[in-house]
């Protein structure tokens, strides 16, 4: 069958490479994730959540590359719903962790 | 740009996350979490963006505005609503990985079809499955918390659903299998969008069943979906900041969605498969006890009085929106030498972390919001426990009742304390219909009313002598 020796030369998709870095990346992240502060697990799902909008690289090739329109079309819709992730994640993020100090001043009234 | 340089910027990039994660371990350091992050994420756009295969820009930047314009007030969304953004940006998130797959499959099929080796059709059937699952549960889940009026709140069941799902997951599996085997089938283009459906179609039947409780464990758990269906394109791709950055996402749902279970004394199956709302309208009835109502000068004379009070806030509080109350009643506490902590229990509103985040909104201190475990110890001590807006999550029955749907699901033990104080909107049962024993207990006084009045009034209540206002 050709599609196996075709396989062999095409640019070469390291299956084990990626496993490997798979596997150790998870490990990383359940033990970095594992000291976050329990105080911050909203804005550690929306910072997690902006970062795995990392799949707009993916989305830009996509879009970007000399491909059939219709391809494009739909990795230019993949684009614009990472990129809207990544805006309204890392925003609002920051958004909330503004909102933790650590003393503040007592106010007597409502907020305005 | 040289392949050297974009694989250097990714593992920059790859280091930038990590740190990212990494300085979330306390709030002093956590905004500086974002700044790595946005520096990472820019870093790889830009790489990516200058690779010499990017030949078209137009489109790119259309859809770059068109995420910022969309981004931006997506983000402004008021704190408590959340939930559903994070929802919504889980669905987004599904929605970029199917559609990726999608087109690289139609692409390879029609340009190299000597790219569609099993190991990467098996990554494209993943990533499609998992993606449009992520989208349209995603979606659902983000309708139920948002209320939307055609999207049903209660769970709903059906006999066999559980059958009917899993029956669906298994066709789309094994239809993906066939396309792993022949990619290049004549039949194969049209049946992949069948896998794209059944995906679809899945994802909204999952959630249907999913009760309001049940959120913050289904938003973790469509969290890590988000994150492995990024993975999973990352291996299509061959692109290993993808598959990192997805892994960090991943690892992240899957923690959180542990942690919420523990909470729950429940397992992964019985949130996604148990049907929650099921068990407990057989429940229901229990004989008539009687509540005992308190007024709102009698529970300020007692708040007045006491050296400790532990507010254990649920959603409830969000629904009223009574945060800002509750930092006023702080306030007035505070002012007379009074101790006042938060007692936050880890399910507490309808996503992880929910409750913090509305609390540090109206500026109290996150030094004095304390954790279920660390508290409980602390309860009887605790001369009013004032619970605002909390239900199961204070409810006795999890310690005792062994029939009880709630039985084992670690509390905060708010009966322990000298005297309780429940703000009730109403004399209905709970979110789950369970009936609380902690409001019929001898020490417990009810104030019946919405929370931001009752708070209110035991402000003006508190602050009526002090003539501050």
């Amino acid at each position: 069958m050709t599609p196996t020796e075709a396989a062999a030369a095409a640019p070469a998709a390291d299956f084990w490479g990626q496993l490997f870095v798979f596997v150790l990346a998870s490990f990383i992240g359940l033990g970095v994730i594992r000291r976050v502060s329990r105080l911050l697990h909203t804005p550690l799902m929306s910072i997690t959540n902006a970062i795995s909008a990392i799949a707009i690289v993916g989305s830009i090739i996509v879009t970007g590359a000399d491909y059939p329109p219709v391809i494009r079309l739909l990795g230019g819709v993949a684009l614009f719903a990472s990129m809207t992730n990544i805006v309204s994640g890392f925003l609002i993020t920051d958004r909330m962790l503004k909102m933790f100090k650590t003393d503040t001043k007592p106010r007597d009234g409502g907020r305005p | 740009m040289s392949y050297g340089f974009v694989q250097l910027s990714y593992i920059v990039a790859t280091a930038l996350f990590v740190f990212a994660l990494h300085w979330m371990n306390t709030p002093a350091t956590a905004r500086r979490g974002v700044f790595a992050g946005v520096a990472g994420m820019t870093l790889a756009v830009l790489a990516t963006w200058a690779e010499p295969v990017v030949v078209h820009h137009g489109w790119i930047i259309v859809a770059l505005l068109a995420g910022v314009v969309v981004g931006v007030p997506l983000s402004r969304v008021p704190l408590t609503a959340v939930p559903q953004r994070t929802a919504l940006s889980h669905a987004f998130g599904g929605l970029a990985a199917g559609l990726v797959g999608t087109a690289k499959y139609y692409l390879w099929l029609g340009e190299g079809p000597e790219n569609l080796t099993a190991f990467r059709m098996v990554a494209i059937i993943v990533e499609i499955i998992l993606g449009f699952l992520t989208f349209t549960g995603s979606l659902m889940a983000a309708g139920k918390l948002q209320e939307v009026k055609w999207i049903p709140q209660r769970p709903v069941t059906y006999p066999l659903q559980n059958v009917t799902n899993l029956a669906l997951l298994a066709i789309a599996a094994v239809t993906g299998a066939a396309l792993v085997v022949n990619p290049t089938a004549a039949w194969a283009p049209a049946v992949f969008p069948v896998i794209i459906v059944l995906a679809l179609l899945f994802g909204v039947l999952l959630i249907i069943p999913i009760g309001g409780a049940d959120m913050p464990t289904v938003i973790a758990i469509l969290n890590a979906y988000a994150g492995l269906s990024a993975v999973a394109m990352g291996f299509v791709l061959d692109n290993k900041l993808l598959i990192t950055a997805g892994a960090l996402d991943g690892s992240s749902g899957l923690i959180l969605a542990v942690i919420m279970c523990k909470a729950m004394n429940r397992s992964f199956a019985n949130v996604l498969f148990g049907a929650f709302g099921q068990v407990q309208q057989a429940k229901a009835s229990t004989e008539d006890k009687v509540y005992k109502a308190e007024s709102i000068e009698g529970a300020g004379q007692v708040l007045e009085q006491s050296n400790l009070v532990v507010v254990i806030p649920g959603y409830g509080m969000a629904v009223a929106q009574a945060q800002h109350k509750v930092r006023e009643l702080y306030d007035q506490l505070k002012k007379r030498g009074i101790a006042v902590k938060f007692a936050i229990h880890p399910v507490a509103g309808r996503m992880p972390g929910h409750m913090n985040v509305l609390l540090a909104e109206a500026d109290i201190p996150y030094t004095d919001l304390v954790e279920m475990d660390e508290i409980n110890p602390d309860m009887p001590q605790v001369d009013v426990a004032l619970v605002v807006g909390a239900n199961d999550v204070v409810n006795p029955a999890a310690r005792s009742e062994k029939s009880s749907p709630i039985y084992g699901m670690p509390i905060i033990d708010a009966d322990k304390a000298r005297t309780v104080f429940a703000i009730k909107r109403s004399k209905n049962p709970g979110f789950a219909g369970i009936d609380n024993a902690l409001y019929f207990s001898d020490k417990t006084w009810m104030l019946f009313g919405d929370a931001k009045n009752v708070i209110g009034e035991l402000v003006k209540q508190l602050s009526g002598g002090s003539g501050l206002h």
